[in-house]
């Protein structure tokens, strides 16, 4: 059964990423791109990484996303001016991406089977995520608070009207 | 011994200090150091010489450090203290010191005056390091040193360009010479394996006469020694030298540089008594070059170019004493020479210094009342040069031509016409200075003046040299007292083993030499005193000849020069023209248009940067999987 | 969960990797494609999430918490660098009028 859920998902995944590149009113694009990530939440779900869905879909849908729709609504782009590129270009695009695609998937025809592990329970559960962060890659998490910092301060400065 | 590595080394800092410091000190602080680095230098080697004779006139070696070590072989940086040296150093010291101190003097009014003493020390260094040489290394960079100086010294007022001309012909000149010597050196290290003195010498004495190595050894020497000495053909530098300061020819281009090349053949001695056929060679040319040069300077007009020439001819005669062997009387006579030339020169200096510059002795005359220390120690001078009786000059010539008419009488016959002629034309040059009436403006008239003291001083002990000088030599046994002659005592091995002249020819020979110089002396005095007779700007006849100095130079120009500067020109044409510089321009070209063809990627557009990125991506990728997977 | 989790077996690995892949792709595709600045920017944001997909089966795959806590901090950068790319799109936007790429053509030779 859990095969149909993962086959499902995978359809909307790729089905929205797909119509978010091809859509022409701005708007919409960031609709799908907000389904295309719901649905990589709930395959973080099944994958075992709760926290991290969570994370996802407050960080990503309710803030970044949020974020490009002010931008959007900001810039007036959602009446659709835009000019297509010419087709070499397209066609070009399309062969980079498709040579791009085709050759990673090649590169893991080649691939030795990976051990299953036995998975430990709660592995992406809060208590556990927060014990690998806070003992190994503390260093690391102070520095994201440094990382922040600097991008707030980046932000407010350069949408400064003189 | 080591006071005798102090000799060199004492101008050597004079050098430095003066080069460095010397726009910053005092100019009579400039003259104390230059002088008083050459008389400390004089005062040891004469500490030295009482030492050497002390302790039983044993030749020691003195070494510095090793210098090159090639293998087995190590030549190294070593002084060879022997008579033969000794008496070579003390002459560079002791004229030295005195030109010196006639230069505090004379250079007074230079503004370069520390430029001129710091140049000065540093071609008696390089003397130095020439005649206390231990090997031909050594003494070939005193060699090249003092030509090095020689220029800058000729050149010293550089902003005349014919002054630089000048200097720049006399290096030239030295040069080729210095080729020759070069070759000699790979010769003889070829065929000895070292260089040093003693091993060379030692190893010859088992050469037979004739070897055709020692043979091209022994040209190859003469070659240098050419250059070096101003002999035929390689002695038109001399006459342009006098464009330096008088007191550089004083020093340079009378008593020590032009006398290194007959101190390397006295050197060398033992491989050029095995050499029959360049001995032959070497008396030749010495004689027609003192018969030349003696022609030359009866028709010059300027005291320094007559006093050039003659130095040329005095060396050519020394140069037909070594020829037939007679190497005691050679140095004799370089000694002498050295004493009454530089006291000819330093006196012509201070002529010109009172004349304000004029050298022209036909605007000359009447000197003798107004300069009377330098006219009587010029008459000295003038005396010894013409060989008058019981003055140096007498007893060294008349001891070369003695050996000389031992030898072969032709090569006497140009020796003692050239004798004469000397005499006559250092008369003549006597006679148009300082008699009859003054001929000059009224200007020079009213700066007549003699020189300081330190300029007259040194003129005054040189003249007592001149005179007394003889002593060194005086031939007693003509009197009956055998081995009483200094030098031959003194320096061992010298002595010419062919000398079988009876006393009775050599006083007949002397009576006719002292003959002669006293005809030519009235001779001169008659055209010169009496009838004065000024010489006049049109010259005919063979005096013409004379007067463009055989043409020599002219001579060198169309033959040597030209086709030089025309096979320059051709090469610059063909190669640099034709073939490098296309070559060069093509490379700068070839990137420009590359470049011009590489930069339409910086369109500007975006679109494609990110393209190029995705492309270059995939292409890594790519190839990566077709290395790694296939 | 432990119902889920233990039936992950039955998803192979290969096929996360191929849907990872697959949403890279269009994310590539769509940088390339689309002359929008801001569709383009969203399309690096589906290519980041590629990666977190991969990188969370992979953590899954062999019991090891260390890709999920790598993700957290690809979520962290990816949240900055947005905040930074909007207000640059801003600024660009208010000087130049349009967020075309083709606009942004000053860097010329």
């Amino acid at each position: 059964m859990l095969a149909y859920v993962f086959y499902l998902l995978s359809a909307i995944s790729i089905g929205s990423a797909l119509m978010m590149v091809f859509s022409k009113n701005p708007v919409h694009s960031v609709l799908y791109l907000i389904a295309t990530f719901f649905s990589i939440a709930a395959h973080f779900i099944i994958l075992n990484a709760d926290f991290l869905a969570i994370v996802q879909i407050i960080v990503y849908t309710g803030a970044i996303m949020v974020l490009f729709l002010y931008v959007i609504m900001l810039l007036n782009l959602n009446k659709e001016s835009e000019v297509s590129k010419p087709t070499l270009v397209r066609v070009a695009a399309a062969v980079s991406g498709g040579l791009l695609f085709l050759v990673m998937i090649a590169s893991f025809k080649e691939s030795v089977d990976l051990q299953i592990i036995d998975v430990p329970d709660g592995l992406g559960s809060v208590k556990n995520l927060g014990k690998v962060l806070f003992s190994e890659y503390l260093l690391p998490f102070e520095a994201t608070s440094v990382l922040f910092l600097s991008a707030m301060a980046g932000a407010v400065l350069l949408a400064k009207k003189k | 011994m080591n006071l005798a590595l102090l000799i060199p080394v004492l101008p050597l800092i004079g050098f430095v200090i003066n080069g460095l410091f010397g726009k910053n000190i005092s100019k009579s602080t400039v003259g104390l150091i230059g002088s008083g680095t050459i008389l400390g230098a004089f005062i040891c080697t004469a500490i030295v010489f009482i030492n050497f004779v002390n302790n039983g006139s044993v030749a020691t070696e003195v070494k510095a450090f090793d210098w090159l070590v090639i293998g087995d072989t190590t030549l190294s940086f070593s002084f060879y203290v022997d008579q033969l040296s000794l008496i070579m150093m003390s002459l560079v010291t002791g004229v030295g010191f005195l030109i010196h101190l006639y230069s505090i003097g004379y250079m007074h009014d230079d503004e370069n005056y520390s430029r001129f003493f710091a140049y000065l020390n540093l071609f008696v260094f390089f003397m130095l390091l020439l005649v206390m040489a231990d090997n031909y290394l050594v003494l070939f960079t005193g060699w090249e040193g003092v030509g090095f100086c020689s220029y800058l010294l000729i050149g010293f007022w550089y902003k005349t360009p014919e002054y630089n001309d000048a200097a720049k012909k006399a290096f030239i000149m030295n040069r080729i010479g210095d080729l020759g010597f070069i070759l000699g050196l790979f010769l003889m290290f070829s065929e000895f394996g070292s260089l040093q003195f003693t091993e060379v010498f030692s190893d010859a004495s088992q050469y037979s006469e004739g070897n055709p190595a020692i043979l091209g050894i022994t040209i190859l020497l003469f070659i240098g020694a050419t250059g070096k000495s101003a002999q035929l053909p390689l002695f038109t530098w001399l006459p342009d030298a006098m464009a330096g300061p008088t007191p550089v020819s004083a020093l340079i281009h009378a008593a020590t540089m032009v006398t290194a090349g007959i101190y390397l053949i006295v050197r060398s001695h033992i491989l050029f008594d095995l050499a029959p056929e360049t001995m032959c060679i070497i008396a030749w040319v010495g004689a027609i070059t003192a018969l030349v040069a003696a022609t030359i300077a009866v028709v010059q007009n300027d005291i320094k170019k007559v006093l050039a020439y003659s130095t040329v001819s005095q060396l050519g005669l020394i140069f037909v004493a070594l020829g037939v062997g007679a190497y005691t009387s050679a140095m004799f006579h370089l000694l002498t020479h050295a004493f009454f030339k530089a006291l000819l020169f330093l006196g012509a200096g201070s002529v010109i210094h009172a004349m304000s510059g004029e050298q022209d002795i036909r605007k000359m005359g009447g000197l003798k009342k107004v300069l009377p220390i330098t006219h009587i120690t010029f008459v000295i001078g003038c005396l010894a040069i013409s060989g008058i009786p019981f003055f140096s000059g007498f007893f060294s010539k008349d001891e070369m031509l003695a050996h000389v008419y031992n030898d072969s009488v032709p090569l006497w016959i140009i020796a003692s016409g050239t004798s004469a002629l000397t005499a006559f034309y250092m008369f003549r040059l006597y006679f148009l200075t300082f008699s009859n009436g003054f001929r000059g403006t009224e200007h020079q008239k009213h700066h007549l003046h003699e020189s300081p003291s330190t300029m007259t001083t040194p003129l005054m002990v040189l003249a007592v040299l001149a005179a007394f000088g003889g002593g060194l030599g005086l031939p007693m046994e003509l009197i009956g007292i055998e081995h009483a002659h200094f030098l031959e005592n003194f320096l061992p091995g010298l002595e010419d083993a062919n000398f079988d002249l009876s006393h009775e020819t050599e006083i007949f020979l002397m009576l006719g030499a002292v003959a002669l110089a006293v005809g030519s002396w009235l001779f001169a005095k008659k055209i010169y005193k009496e009838n004065q007779t000024i010489p006049s700007d049109n010259v005919t006849g063979i005096q013409k000849l004379f007067a463009g100095k055989y043409f020599l130079d002219e001579i060198y120009e169309k033959a040597i020069i030209r086709p030089f500067q025309l096979l320059g020109n051709a090469l610059y044409i063909f190669i640099e023209e034709r073939l490098i510089d296309p070559v060069v321009n093509a490379f700068g070209t070839l990137s420009i248009k590359k470049g011009n063809f590489v930069k339409q990627l910086q369109q500007g557009n975006t679109g494609f940067y990110i393209f190029g990125i995705v492309a270059g991506v995939v292409l890594i990728l790519v190839a990566n999987y077709l290395i790694w997977f296939r | 969960m432990n119902e889920i989790t233990s039936t992950i077996q039955v998803v192979p690995l290969e096929y996360y990797i191929f849907l990872s892949v697959t949403l890279f792709s269009i994310g590539v595709l769509g940088m390339l494609l689309r002359r929008n600045a801001i569709i383009a920017f969203m399309s690096i944001e589906l290519m980041l999430n590629a990666v977190n997909l991969l990188m969370v089966a992979f953590s899954a795959f062999r019991g090891d918490a260390k890709g999920q806590v790598f993700v957290f901090f690809i979520m962290v950068v990816a949240a900055a660098e947005v905040a930074i790319g909007l207000a640059i799109l801003t600024m660009i936007h208010h000087n130049r009028g349009s967020v075309d790429i083709n606009a942004l053509n000053k860097l010329k030779w």
